[in-house]
Order: structure tokens, then sequence, then C-alpha cells
């Protein structure tokens, strides 16, 4: 019989896990990004949503994230226990079996995917339906093991919340939804790539087909720089279809230079140390790059809005 | 069903893992039932807001 170590010094046999390590299974730093990112589709969205509506909506494209991510490390626990990152997962670690994971993870999605449709409309629930089918058997499944573009296709799944925060308001998928969605799908390959440069050696133990391990480094910082050129484009797009002020603008354009610069100096950085440490700076500066957009892009909005309520 | 001469195979632990066991059980159990009393209230509310408070006001 195996053990593991819990919280109190005293081993407890595995398979019997804590209430900490089903919340793990959730993948909460993730979920932090998707929650952030829904709340702010859905209250640029035009239209109006009872609050506490909006407040279940939210938690439901949580939970639904959750679940693609409970569902992700079931699939990918023999790949999470090479590599270093992963390898404290609760199923590598044997706190959770695999069986466990698959159930929290399937009985999770159809409950908020249900819950979202009857809250607010179906498009809503419909969106974050694929949005876990798109993660868990599209990216997970399939892309993650067998394409260097898989975070690139795979990472439309990130991309959706702002979508489904969008149409949990309004019912509906317009340009303007498509436009923050476009935002995180190029901000993916940068994002992970970066990552994936310092980390390559883990994912090569893993067979994990990344950017790095198989086209190499010279042609990943070519793509880098020219997903980065094109985010800090697609960053201006809510500028020029008019929802979005002057407040976000001058940040999109600030933080987009920044991306641009960075992503310069990976792409002429000297292979070895002076790479991995370039490639570790735009990943964190990535990490903040999203979050600061779509903060101005709420700001923006919300001034916007407080200005026509009191002019 | 199983046979009645099988042997099932008993762990007995050590009495400080089995509180551990119980410990760790007791958290999820009170867990899960938090979250399906959350589920509940949350349906009642979204009656409620759904359906308005005109929906306890109709003959039974």
């Amino acid at each position: 019989m195996a053990y593991i170590d819990n919280s109190n010094s005293i081993p407890v046999p595995a398979g019997e896990a804590r209430v900490e390590d089903y919340l793990a299974l959730l993948k909460p730093s993730v979920m932090s990004l998707v929650v952030f990112t829904a709340i702010v589709g859905l209250l640029v969205a035009p239209g109006a949503i009872n609050p506490v509506i909006a407040v279940i909506a939210i938690v439901c494209i949580a939970i639904g994230a959750g679940a693609s991510g409970a569902l992700n490390m079931w699939y990918d626990s023999d790949i999470d226990a090479i590599m270093s990152r992963t390898a404290n997962r609760p199923i590598p670690a044997g706190r959770i079996t695999r069986e466990e994971a698959l159930v929290f993870g399937l009985v999770l999605s159809v409950f908020s995917v249900a819950l979202l449709s009857l809250a607010t409309n179906w498009v809503a629930g419909g969106l974050l339906a694929f949005t876990i089918v798109f993660y868990a058997v599209i990216y997970t499944m399939w892309l993650k093991r067998s394409t260097p573009q898989n975070i690139v296709i795979g990472g439309a799944a990130g991309a959706f919340p702002p979508m489904v925060g969008w149409a949990a308001v309004t019912g509906t998928i317009p340009i303007e939804s498509v436009a923050l969605f476009m935002i995180i799908f190029l901000w993916t390959p940068p994002h992970f790539w970066a990552l994936a440069l310092y980390k390559q050696s883990d994912y090569g133990a893993a067979g994990i087909p990344m950017m790095p391990n198989v086209k190499g480094e010279a042609s990943t910082k070519l793509q880098i720089l020219v997903y980065s050129v094109l985010l800090a484009a697609s960053a201006l797009v809510p500028t020029i279809l008019g929802f979005s002020g002057l407040v976000y603008t001058v940040v999109a354009v600030l933080t987009g230079a920044m991306f641009l610069w960075l992503a310069w100096k990976l792409f002429r950085a000297e292979d070895g140390v002076p790479m991995r440490k370039a490639a570790r700076t735009l990943f964190t500066y990535s990490l903040s790059y999203l979050f600061i957009v779509f903060f101005a892009l709420l700001t923006d909005n919300l001034l916007t809005r407080f200005g026509s309520v009191i002019g | 069903m199983s046979a009645p001469n099988e042997i099932r195979e008993v762990i007995i632990y050590p009495p400080e893992i089995e509180a551990a066991r119980a410990k760790v059980r007791r958290r999820r159990s009170l867990a899960l039932g938090a979250a399906l009393a959350l589920f509940a209230i949350t349906f009642y509310v979204l009656t409620i807001i759904k359906m308005g408070p005109a929906v306890f006001d109709r003959a039974i």
C-alpha cells in the first residue's frame, strides 16, 4: 500500500484525496485568467444582465474551465509524471486516481454547461460546452502529442471565455467578441513558446512536440516575433471597431510595444543562458500583458458608461 | 455478489493513520455537502430571478 504525505505530516493511504487535491485538479492559476477575461467580456458587452445571474455565469465559466483542467490532468497523467513542473500534480503524486479525476471532470462539465444554459442562454452554454470539448478532446487528446502547432490551435480553448461572457449577456457572437478572442488566441503562441524555450528539456523528456524541440530554437524565436507583431496589431482592433476609447488605445500601444521589444530581444539573444533569460522575461511579461490589456479595456468601457450616465 | 468462501484482504491501518484518514474523509464530506447546498440555493435564487416573485402566487 502506497502512502502519501498530508499537510499534517501524518501519512495517509494513496487515494484518500484531500479537498485541496480536488481544487488543484481545477488548475486554479489558469482559472484566474479565464475568470478575469470572462468578466471583462461580460461587462464590456452591450446590454444589461442581472448581477446575480452575472455572478452565476462567471462561476459556471470558472467551473467549466476547471472541469476541462481536470479532464486534461486525467488524460495527461502519464506525461505529467515525467515533467518537473507537473510531477507533483494530484494524479502523478498518487493522491487522486485517474478514475476519480475523470468522474470529477465530467460531472463538473455537465453541471457548468447545464447551469449556464439555464441561467443565461443556450448560446453561452453551447460555447462553454464547445470550449470544454475543444480543450479536453481536440487539444489534450489530439493536438498536444501530435503536432508542434498544438498550442496555436489549442490556444483557442483559452480564448473562448470572453466570448462566453459576452454571449451570456447578449446571446450572440458579434465581431467585437471575436476581437477579444483573437487577442488571447494570438497571445498564446508567444506565451507558451517562451516557456517551452527555457523548459524544452522537460517537454522533450515527455515526448511532447513543442516548437523548440521540433523546429529548433531559431525558428521558434522567429515565430514568437511574428506572433508578437500580430498580437500587438490585434490589440488595436477594439479601437478600430469603436468599442474602446483613448485609455485603452494608449495602454494597448505601450504594452504592445513592450511585448514587441522583448520578443525582439529574445530573437536577437545568443543561444544558451542569454536566450533562456530572455525567454523567461518574455514569458513573465506576457502574463502581465494580458491582464493589463483586458483591465484597460474594462476601465475604458466603465469610464465611458459612467461618463454617459452622469453626462 | 461475492462468493461465500471468498477471502477478502482487510487492511488495518495504525490508529494515527486511521485518524488522519477519517479527518480527510470528514473534510471531503463537508465540502461536498456545502457544494450541494450552494447548488440548491443557486437554483432557488435563479428561479426567483427568472420567473419573478409571482412564482409563489398561484393556485396549488
